[in-house]
């Protein structure tokens, strides 16, 4: 076991990890916070996406060694910035989920394609989403919920 | 595990990026098999160039060298899934970096290759699609090399660690069937006899 | 307005008919514990005027819902429905999982569970009556109150009204009074021109926390103390532990016991990795599984199938003579068509908490789909009563027939894994990784279907289909309901009762018997035999040379909501009109489920890669009861079929299942997802389905549209890389 700090959701945080585990159950099992999840655990689905260092990354895929020292926001803390925000309201008024098993890593995602491309066309949208699988097939709703996002965070900036 | 090698996003081109393998094969578990030696790239008649290109062109490498915007994967040099490209700075698109999914070092229990400044070499180090004379051609060039020199290059192959990760990675592919001592010695070779590019073909 | 009896009282219902809906309700023997479930001590201030619904002193309202959530919108659908009869906005309403409780049984069933697309239709008329008892209790409690006549009251937004003397008072300051209220024999219902609430596009009661990563799912359930197992199970069906050796897997950290179960060896960690890494360090020997009919060789399989096509199985269906009208056709077509193993892969893979409890019962907490199943399984396993039994469902990330397991399969395991590891004296949550989930079997079975149609002056004279598939009733506790004259019904829905025109149909079956687990998949037999059905209709169009379109309207001459769909999507689609330079389109009409469903797909091929464009959907489920998201489903089941059209199957080889992960059983991702509009048909019809009613009639136009692209017929899905080179 080896102690780990980095900064989660703003806050500075200290766990206990056996070097190797993955982000994703340091978070889930740990941490406590289930927000991110579990889908593959091969970075395939993307389900566990969470930023770090502001970009979207696999947590099932990244072991707890690449983030110490590093900045890490998850699906708990993804409101707490203005991208973020936008994200979740849009997913929240365009009733994006179905089952809503991969939509926090969708929304992850989102917000991680919106800071670096504030107006996204669908071209895009299908490579910056294309990690991200959902079952229910709720990807009509993502894409426009990401549009919706985009105008919405233009808007503001006016 | 390396961590000095933390440094997971380049800033810089990822040059000579012998990179992008596929998606995890099933049964991650076991070691890498260790590669033979080639003993018959070592034999002093073959062309030292021969040796080079062999190694250049496997899947490790060429994987990462398309010729267009999609990176490749596996042994078998499919498409990479996920709508994989290249994107701006060549490591990969807004929202689904290269980063997004490879680390600085393999994650054999994910299935997941990964090596420092993982990313797609730049356009101009696109080795698809290139005879040996091109691709002999394309490495000495500067304007496509990253502005090295024959020493630096040899330098780079020799230590780079994404470049030696061709030699190391993971489960379920294949390693570079060239020794990595053997091909260092062919590249030094090549360059200590002038650098000659093999004649185009007709 | 119309009068209904209602013969329901106040607490629990007790096995009463409804003469409206004629609906049976269960006997509860849950009662108290239904309440206690919600945490909150049953105080007598809750007013709780059925099973469903309680209304609190503060004015919240929860209803307990008998449908599980596993993304289709139940909940919030099943809240509008009582807020139109409490009238109140179905957003006041809290919706928690009902307890396990025959109580909360499926009309459509008899037993609680959720699927068949039953949830919407069968508890309608129970939902509106829950609602509107509630109401008439409230309103009668007000009127008592004030002393005035309840007729001169009236409810709106969660209060009571007098108008004429100004008095109003809240649902919860009624609700001590409401629960003496001797609940009247007849309550009015509004009629449908009357709804407010019923019809309107109505957001999710879920859509919030589960965006947030708020709300919790089976998997993300955590309880004091408890500890993480994962099993380690044979590598071919039916196969055996022969030996094995945990000394390595104990040795990894965390690692907390290694045990052996039925279904293989359990390692319990405290955690996910630690059991995930101790499972990898497990040395294990097992004995391949043995019997059945055929080798588990996919190849093997579809080549014993197609032999068996050949030969006459049991007799679904035989409308005239169609062996004579064949051999007097003109032509006859000849065509084999063939569906691979599909498995549900939901984005949450399985799992079940469970906590042993000291009288021998246990508590536990899972997301299933089939509470009725479950309960008295693991009641039957632990040998106590059903009331030392509590299930605590959960929202599911996603279902498709996987958690209606009719074995019960990863509730049991997961007990048998805590009755392993009782020493531990820990909850124990038995997960699936995504790699058991592929490989663990329940499958929509493998399918091949022979049909030989005869065309006899210009019109299609004969059917004749043989399906070869493994039977899902087969060996369950609904063999007996499912299967009649050696038929199970699920094998030949969609093809035995095919409404089409055609003077000699007759439909066999042959229902192998094999080792690899089959199950429903979402819309069942009928992704197989739509498939079937509607691409030999295309061929048989060609064949004439008639418009698929067209052809299908004339067959369909008896079945206006079938008409009527179809001719919506083609209007919708211009499917009179040319399509783009290499654009196909292709299409198709299927009732499944109670409800009626026509696509139309437009597609193009580029290097031999389908590339789907577009997708019309039209429906006809009857009422709807929240458009926006019966429009989400339709988009969903187009997208999911899309996925087991284009590239997704399960193969097996040397017995193995070749599928691991989502890279070699890959759905469609999003910029290989389609636009897909959805057309809701105004209808005055019978209520039906919807979250399976629009996946048959997706791979039929798929294919056909590539054909009309000029690729060839594609008769064995998934397509793959048939078109390629």
């Amino acid at each position: 076991m080896a102690e780990y700090e980095f900064e989660l959701n703003g806050a500075a945080t200290q766990v206990t990890a056996e070097p190797g585990t993955p982000m994703l159950w340091v978070l889930r099992d740990t941490l406590g916070l289930t927000g991110t999840k579990y889908g593959c655990g091969r970075a395939l689905c993307g389900a566990c996406t969470i930023h770090l260092e502001g970009q979207a990354v696999r947590a099932c895929a990244l072991p707890v060694e690449f983030a110490q020292g590093k900045r890490l926001r998850t699906i708990e803390g993804l409101e707490d910035e203005r991208v973020g925000k936008a994200v979740v309201d849009a997913w929240i008024a365009g009733d994006v989920v179905q089952c809503g098993w991969c939509q926090p890593g969708q929304c992850m995602s989102a917000a991680a394609l919106l800071a670096e491309v504030p107006q996204p066309d669908d071209a895009a949208i299908d490579a910056g989403m294309a990690g991200n699988l959902c079952r229910c097939g709720a990807y009509p709703r993502i894409r426009r919920a990401i549009h919706r996002a985009a105008d919405a965070l233009a808007q503001e900036g006016k | 595990m390396n961590l000095r090698h933390r440094l997971w996003i380049s800033t810089g081109a990822a040059l000579l990026a012998f990179g992008c393998s596929g998606d995890p094969e099933p049964q991650p578990a076991e070691p890498a098999p260790q590669q033979a030696p080639a003993p018959a790239e070592q034999a002093p008649e073959v062309d030292p160039f021969t040796t080079v290109a062999r190694v250049l062109r496997h899947p490790r490498c060429l994987n990462c060298h398309p010729a267009g915007d999609r990176p490749r994967v596996g042994d078998d040099a499919r498409i990479h899934p996920q709508n994989v490209q290249r994107g701006p700075e060549n490591h990969g698109m807004p929202g689904l970096h290269c980063a997004t999914c490879h680390q600085p070092a393999n994650q054999p229990l994910a299935g997941v290759p990964g090596a420092p400044h993982w990313g797609l070499a730049p356009r101009s180090m696109a080795w698809e699609g290139l005879d040996d004379h091109a691709l002999a051609e394309a490495l000495k060039d500067r304007a496509k090399n990253g502005d090295r020199s024959l020493e630096q290059l040899l330098e780079h192959v020799s230590h780079d660690a994404l470049v030696l990760w061709g030699w190391d990675p993971g489960p379920g592919r294949e390693a570079v069937p060239v020794a990595h001592d053997a091909f260092v010695a062919a590249f030094r070779a090549w360059i200590e006899g002038g650098a000659a590019s093999p004649p185009a073909k007709q | 307005m119309s009068g209904v009896e209602n013969l329901s009282r106040r607490g629990f219902l007790k096995g009463s008919l409804l003469a409206g809906g004629g609906l049976i309700l269960g006997v509860s023997w849950g009662a108290r514990r239904a309440q206690a479930q919600d945490a909150e001590p049953e105080a007598p201030a809750v007013f709780q005027p059925n099973a469903f619904l309680r209304i609190a002193p503060s004015g919240e309202i929860t209803l307990l819902a008998k449908h599980d959530e596993m993304g289709q919108g139940i909940w919030t659908g099943l809240a509008i429905v009582v807020a139109e009869g409490l009238r109140v906005d179905p957003a006041t309403i809290r919706v928690l999982p009902a307890p396990a409780d025959p109580a909360f049984a499926n009309n459509a069933f008899g037993v609680q569970a959720t699927g068949g697309s039953t949830s919407t239709w069968s508890s309608y008329e129970q939902m509106r009556m829950a609602g509107a008892t509630a109401r008439v209790a409230l309103v009668t409690a007000a009127a008592t109150q004030w002393g005035v006549d309840a007729a001169d009251c009236e409810a709106t937004d969660g209060k009571v009204r007098h108008a004429a003397s100004d008095r109003v008072l809240g649902y919860g300051e009624l609700a001590q009074a409401a629960g003496d209220v001797q609940i009247a024999e007849r309550v009015e219902l509004r009629e449908r021109a009357q709804f407010e609430r019923i019809g309107k596009p109505t957001p999710r009661q879920d859509s919030a926390v589960k965006v947030r990563g708020q709300a919790l799912f089976s998997l993300d359930q955590r309880v004091e103390g408890m500890l993480t197992a994962l099993v380690a199970r044979p590598p071919t069906f039916g196969g055996k532990l022969a030996r094995f050796d945990a000394a390595e897997a104990k040795a990894i950290p965390g690692v907390k016991a290694v045990v052996e179960v039925p279904s293989g060896v359990a390692v319990i960690g405290d955690g996910y990795w630690s059991a995930f890494r101790g499972r990898a360090a497990l040395e294990l020997e097992w004995t391949p599984g043995e019997g059945g009919d055929a080798p588990l060789d996919s190849d093997a399989l579809r080549a014993h199938f197609e032999g068996l096509s050949q030969r006459p199985g049991n007799v679904a269906r035989d409308d005239g003579d169609v062996v004579a009208a064949l051999s007097a056709a003109e032509r006859t077509l000849e065509a084999v068509y063939e569906v691979p193993y599909q498995a549900h892969a939901p984005m949450e893979p399985l799992s079940c908490l469970v906590e042993l409890r000291a009288d021998g019962g246990a508590k536990l907490t899972t997301g299933t789909q089939f509470l009725g199943i479950d309960h008295p399984a693991v009641v039957g396993r632990l040998g106590v009563t059903p009331e030392q039994v509590e299930f605590q469902n959960s929202y599911l990330g996603g279902g498709f027939g996987r958690r209606a397991n009719p074995a019960s399969d990863f509730v049991l395991e997961a007990l048998e894994v805590a009755l392993a590891a009782k020493d531990l004296g820990a909850p124990i949550k038995t997960v699936w990784t995504r790699e058991d989930d592929l490989q663990g079997g329940w499958y929509r079975p493998l399918f091949v279907n022979r049909i030989v149609a005869g065309i006899q002056d210009g019109a299609i004279s004969a059917w004749h289909q043989r399906i070869v598939g493994q039977s899902i009733a087969r060996g369950t506790a609904f063999e007996g309901a499912m299967i009649k004259d050696g038929v199970d019904g699920t094998s030949v829905e969609g093809a035995a009762d095919m409404p089409h025109g055609i003077p000699n149909l007759k439909v066999e079956l042959h229902s192998p018997v094999l080792r690899v687990p089959v199950q429903w998949w979402r819309s069942v037999g009928h992704s197989n035999t739509a498939f079937a059905k509607e691409s030999m209709l295309d061929e048989l169009a060609e064949a004439l040379g008639q418009d698929p379109y067209a052809l299908r309207m004339q067959l369909l001459e008896e079945h206006p909501r079938l008409q009527r769909v179809l001719r919506v999507a083609a209007e919708a689609a211009g499917w009179d009109t040319e399509p783009a330079e290499g654009m196909g389109r292709g299409i198709s009409v299927h009732e499944s489920f109670k409800g009626f469903a026509a696509h139309v797909v437009e597609a193009t091929l580029e290097d031999g890669v389908p590339r789907i464009r577009r997708v019309v959907v039209a429906i006809d489920c009857g009422l709807v009861i929240n458009p926006d998201q019966v429009e989400a489903q339709l988009q969903g089941a187009a997208i999911f079929a899309l996925s087991a059209t284009l590239g997704q199957g399960i193969t097996l080889k040397d017995g193995r299942v070749e599928q691991s992960n989502f890279h070699d059983y890959p759905l469609v991702r999003i910029h290989e997802a389609p636009a897909v509009e959805v057309h809701i048909v105004e209808s005055e019809e019978p209520m039906g389905g919807i979250g399976e009613v629009g996946v048959p009639g997706v791979a039929s136009a798929v294919c056909s549209a590539l054909r009309a692209a000029g690729a060839p017929r594609i008769r064995r899905l998934p397509i793959g890389t048939q078109l390629q080179g």
